[in-house]
């Protein structure tokens, strides 16, 4: 029976035939699923260019290329990904990993062509049908790459707003490895660096756990890891491609980590300077700055002997007489600047050039001169009742502050200014403050709002959490003054700050006004250049642009041969421009000379 | 009948067997037809070929040859990041790519000390399940096709099809999924999902009937099949089989029970074996293998949860170090055992990745021993009830 039913059975197959077939009638017209990887698609305006989605491919299908319409940038290379389709294997990791979410996949993926060439394009430059596609591969849920930042350990606000205790921790060694594995190493950050300083590089040293590399990789482009690692204004986080969909890699604590791990007595043998041979060349350097201590630094290891006039007792310009101690400790300063007078330098402290010693002088004596003299003049809002003795500038008492001087500390105190000056002296006043009466009784009002206060962001949170009120938005008016004695400020609603061209040109609304109860007032709303040590003899040969500064060309040289200039002065006030300043200087005054002795 | 068709087999004009077990071939002597079978004849499974030896239309002599797809992965992801080295593996199976991906994060998590989330390990199940019932409706089709069952092939192949749109729209991929990525999976299941699934098991049930009554229950391919190419069980051991090719000797020999990963110790399932292993025997423990991936599909899919973590945290993937050590990560795919030999040296990259595919056992020893005195015309019958394939040879 089995043997009949195994020939009959077959033929069961039969029935089939009444069925409509099964196959799909129209191929070209099905459709993708919601998540197929076809073709792709990038939103070439939200891209950066990083060139994450490059790195990650295993097949090198994507190449990074300049397109029309898009210029590099801070924060863009001006690069967008060109993908080539004879290489590409659909894995869509390029997706998963993009760090501003615009590269996409669409569920396209017909796509009939006689021209091989036409396979590779820039998605998002070159239209495509598929470019409206709204189904395909999206930037998935999970992360690559960790988004969060690793949260750096500080004092709280009430260990803190009576002393002047560096806040930071700093990271352990568990915390680095973690920060640094964050990072994509696309390079966004090196490009916007005024130093161009070689950050992925760096941090790969952290991962690597070779610190000491990481330490020769700091000196190549800045002398003052210490300082930068504290304080620097970091427009590389500004612009960290992490920072688009997460938090942007703490660039600046990842510095620090490297500095504060490498003992000081260590540097000359890691960084290779135990033995700089001299060339006999004389360089003087006017204030010790940042772009002093940078020139001084570079000019050293090239052979140069380096003298820095100073005209405060102590080495550091703004870094030590601006910054409070609580950002910025004095040991972490002299960590740095002490490196840089074992190479060599003299430091003249207490000497004013232009009174102990004229620039002439100098130029005889040395073969170039670097100034890096910076901003110390406060300026002032010029509004009624600014001559009242009860009005300072911020910059005074900060530096009074680190002198030892006597600070005048009233119960009442309103700041004006929104920068981070104005919150250095806002929470310096507030610790003051608290050490005197017990209570903080200090308001900060600028003009801008506080989506656009140039101060950083930490720093505002951290000045209300010593319980300082920040209170931006307002225009200073006048200075309420009644038997002699300052009652408080008056205030209008400030609309807008800058016009439509970007100028400074504040509206205001004369109908909301305000009144800051105070007996003292502190201007900080910028600070101006003293060029007296410049005397008019020189000043004659000195071309300076309209608004007063003094026209360099791309070493920091003057349009005196032998006078270069750099720092505060020439980009505003930074302290890492001014490190870059430096560094070129260093080199221009190299060329000059080596161009002298011809 | 069978007695006026039969032939009487007159062997006394063979060749004797050396002490070796094999012929000495004196090609001069015009008694013998030396002849390539593939790379590229549709009896082939895939890109190798057999040089054989025929005395008439009988096998005297086999070597396999093999080489034709090499392209060398495991030594490329010595020179790539392991997350680069993840839409390169799945390409070393091209039919069953799924348990490349899987052995391959398996490794990587275990030597990383990566815990994989409870819904991503349910989710790696069920795609392991499709892929090897995706295979199986491949290997079935090949298998009547290679005894003259055209129509199988085209059932089978539909239904494979089937399968592969629930691929799609899980995976965003119909071949190359690139699902398992280390650390978890790429997506939760998308709406609808189950219900689609549901159908598309409901049909293969159906069919399965059918191709049962025109595959399983045919004279024809009883003939063919019944007694053909038996692997003996003591070669189990002797030749490393694993798999079906294994279980048929009767022998319950399963990864998924023996050696038990992901979500496999919470679904109830019994390895499937057979008395003895012809090549019908191994066709049935394969068409009821398939049958059980039917069921434990829906087990998963009952079982699993709807949502949930779906991919663990992982250092960075652009420079995943991955502490020094080394693992044997094993699957059981539809050919027998998979596995991954991952060294790592602490470095970003692999520092050895070794894949272990069943193929190599059963396409090149099994096969040139069991090859020996089989008719021509069942060469691709009996390749193919090894179920092997090539790319998984060549690495």
């Amino acid at each position: 029976m089995g043997k009949i039913n195994d020939i009959l059975s077959p033929f069961t197959a039969w029935k089939h035939v009444v069925n409509e077939p099964l196959s799909v009638k129209e191929p070209l017209k099905r459709e993708g699923a919601d998540r197929y990887r076809g073709f792709h698609k990038n939103e070439i305006d939200k891209c950066i260019g990083c060139g994450t989605c490059e790195e990650i491919c295993q097949n090198a299908a994507i190449d990074m290329v300049p397109v029309e319409g898009k210029e590099t940038k801070d924060g863009d290379s001006g690069l967008r990904p060109k993908i080539d389709y004879g290489r590409c294997c659909w894995c869509a990791l390029c997706v998963d990993i993009c760090t501003t979410g615009s590269l996409s996949m669409s569920n396209e993926f017909k796509w009939i062509d006689e021209n091989p060439d036409n396979f590779r394009f820039v998605p998002g430059a070159e239209n495509k049908p598929w470019d409206d596609k709204e189904k395909g591969w999206k930037k998935p849920d999970y992360h690559l790459y960790n988004p969060e930042r690793v949260e750096m350990h500080e004092l709280k606000p009430e260990e803190r707003d009576k002393s002047f205790i560096e806040i930071i921790h700093g990271y352990s060694k568990e915390q680095a490895l973690l920060e640094a594995d964050r990072c994509v190493a696309c390079g966004i950050c090196t490009a916007t660096c005024p130093a161009h300083m070689g950050i992925p590089e760096y941090i790969k040293a952290i991962r690597n756990d070779d610190l000491e590399e990481g330490l020769r990789i700091l000196y190549d482009t800045n002398p003052l890891p210490e300082i930068c690692g504290r304080i620097c204004t970091h427009k590389c986080e500004t612009v960290c491609s992490v920072g688009h969909l997460g938090d942007p890699i703490s660039i600046r604590w990842l510095k620090r980590y490297i500095a504060d791990q490498n003992p000081s007595d260590k540097y000359k043998e890691i960084l290779g300077t135990e033995n700089i041979e001299k060339n006999g060349k004389k360089v003087a350097i006017i204030g010790s700055g940042p772009a002093g201590l940078s020139a001084a630094h570079y000019l050293s290891l090239m052979g140069y002997s380096c003298t820095i006039f100073e005209k405060l007792p102590q080495a550091g310009g703004m870094m030590r007489y601006g910054i409070p101690e609580y950002r910025l400790p004095y040991e972490s300063l002299d960590k740095d600047i002490n490196y840089i007078q074992s190479l060599g330098t003299e430091f003249r402290y207490n000497t004013t050039v232009g009174k102990d010693i004229t620039i002439e002088q100098l130029h005889e004596k040395f073969d170039a001169v670097f100034a890096g003299t910076g901003l110390h003049l406060g300026r002032s809002t010029r509004i009624p009742g600014t001559d009242h003795a009860d009005v300072y500038q911020a910059v005074d008492l900060l530096r009074d502050i680190v002198l030892g001087n006597e600070v005048p500390v009233k119960e009442k105190i309103v700041v004006i200014g929104g920068g981070n000056v104005a919150m250095d002296i806002t929470r310096s006043l507030a610790r003051l403050q608290n050490q005197k009466y017990g209570k903080v009784q200090i308001i900060t009002t600028s003009l801008e709002s506080e989506d656009i206060m140039p101060a950083d962001r930490e720093e505002i949170v951290e000045g209300r959490e010593e319980m300082a009120q920040i209170i931006p938005g307002w225009g200073p008016v006048s200075i309420k003054i009644e038997d002699g004695k300052i009652k408080g400020l008056n205030v209008v609603k400030c609309l807008s700050v800058f016009d439509e061209e970007r100028r400074f040109n504040p509206k205001f609304d004369d109908n909301q006004t305000n009144f800051f109860e105070a007996d003292m007032i502190v201007e900080s709303i910028g600070q101006g250049m003293d060029l007296s040590y410049i005397s008019d003899k020189t000043k004659e040969n000195l071309k300076l642009d309209p608004r007063g500064r003094i026209i360099v060309d791309e070493y920091f040289r003057s349009s005196i041969d032998w006078l270069f200039v750099g720092g505060d002065i020439i980009q505003g006030p930074d302290v890492i421009h001014g490190i870059a300043n430096g560094h070129k200087a260093a080199i221009g005054i190299d060329n000059f000379i080596n161009n002298q002795n011809k | 009948m069978s007695k006026l068709f039969s032939i009487k087999e007159d062997r006394s004009l063979y060749p004797e067997k050396n002490v070796e077990g094999k012929i000495d071939v004196d090609l001069s002597s015009h008694k013998y037809l030396k002849m390539w079978h593939g790379p590229q004849h549709p009896g082939i499974t895939g890109n190798m070929s057999l040089e054989i030896t025929l005395l008439g239309d009988e096998v005297m002599d086999c070597e396999t040859h093999v080489g034709y797809l090499h392209r060398g992965f495991e030594k490329l992801m010595e020179r790539r990041k392991y997350i680069q080295c993840f839409p390169l593996v799945c390409r070393v199976a091209v039919p069953e790519p799924d348990f490349n991906e899987y052995c391959f994060a398996a490794a990587m998590e275990e030597l990383a000390g990566i815990e994989v989330p409870e819904t991503a390990q349910w989710l790696r199940t069920l795609v392991l399940e499709m892929g090897r019932l995706s295979s199986y409706l491949m290997w079935i089709g090949g298998q009547s096709g290679a005894f003259g069952q055209g129509i199988v092939g085209q059932w089978s192949n539909y239904m494979r099809d089937s399968i592969l749109d629930r691929f799609e729209e899980l995976t965003g991929g119909r071949i190359y999924h690139m699902y398992i990525i280390p650390g978890g999976v790429r997506g939760l299941l998308p709406d609808g999902f189950k219900d689609r699934m549901e159908e598309n098991l409901k049909f293969i049930e159906s069919m399965m009937k059918d191709i049962d009554r025109v595959m399983f229950n045919n004279a024809v391919f009883k003939k063919r099949s019944v007694g053909m190419g038996i692997i003996e069980k003591e070669w189990v051991t002797k030749f490393g089989i694993t798999g079906p090719n294994a279980r048929s000797t009767g022998i319950p020999m399963d990864v998924r029970k023996d050696y038990p990963y992901l979500m496999y110790p919470k679904l109830d399932f019994e390895p499937v074996t057979a008395q003895y292993s012809d090549i019908y025997n191994r066709a049935d423990v394969r068409r009821r293998d398939l049958l059980m991936s039917v069921d434990l599909i829906r087990q998963i899919m009952a079982k699993m949860p709807e949502k949930g973590e779906i991919r663990a945290e992982t250092p960075n993937v652009l420079h995943w170090k991955v502490p020094a050590g080394q693992t044997y990560k094993r699957a059981e795919c539809t050919r027998g055992e998979y596995g991954y030999f991952m060294v790592s040296d602490g470095s970003e990259y692999p520092r050895r990745i070794n894949v272990r595919g069943p193929s190599y056992t059963h396409a090149v020893a099994l096969l040139e021993k069991m090859i020996i005195n089989c008719n021509l015309s069942d060469i691709a019958g009996l390749m193919v009830s090894l179920h092997t394939y090539p790319p998984e040879i060549e690495r």
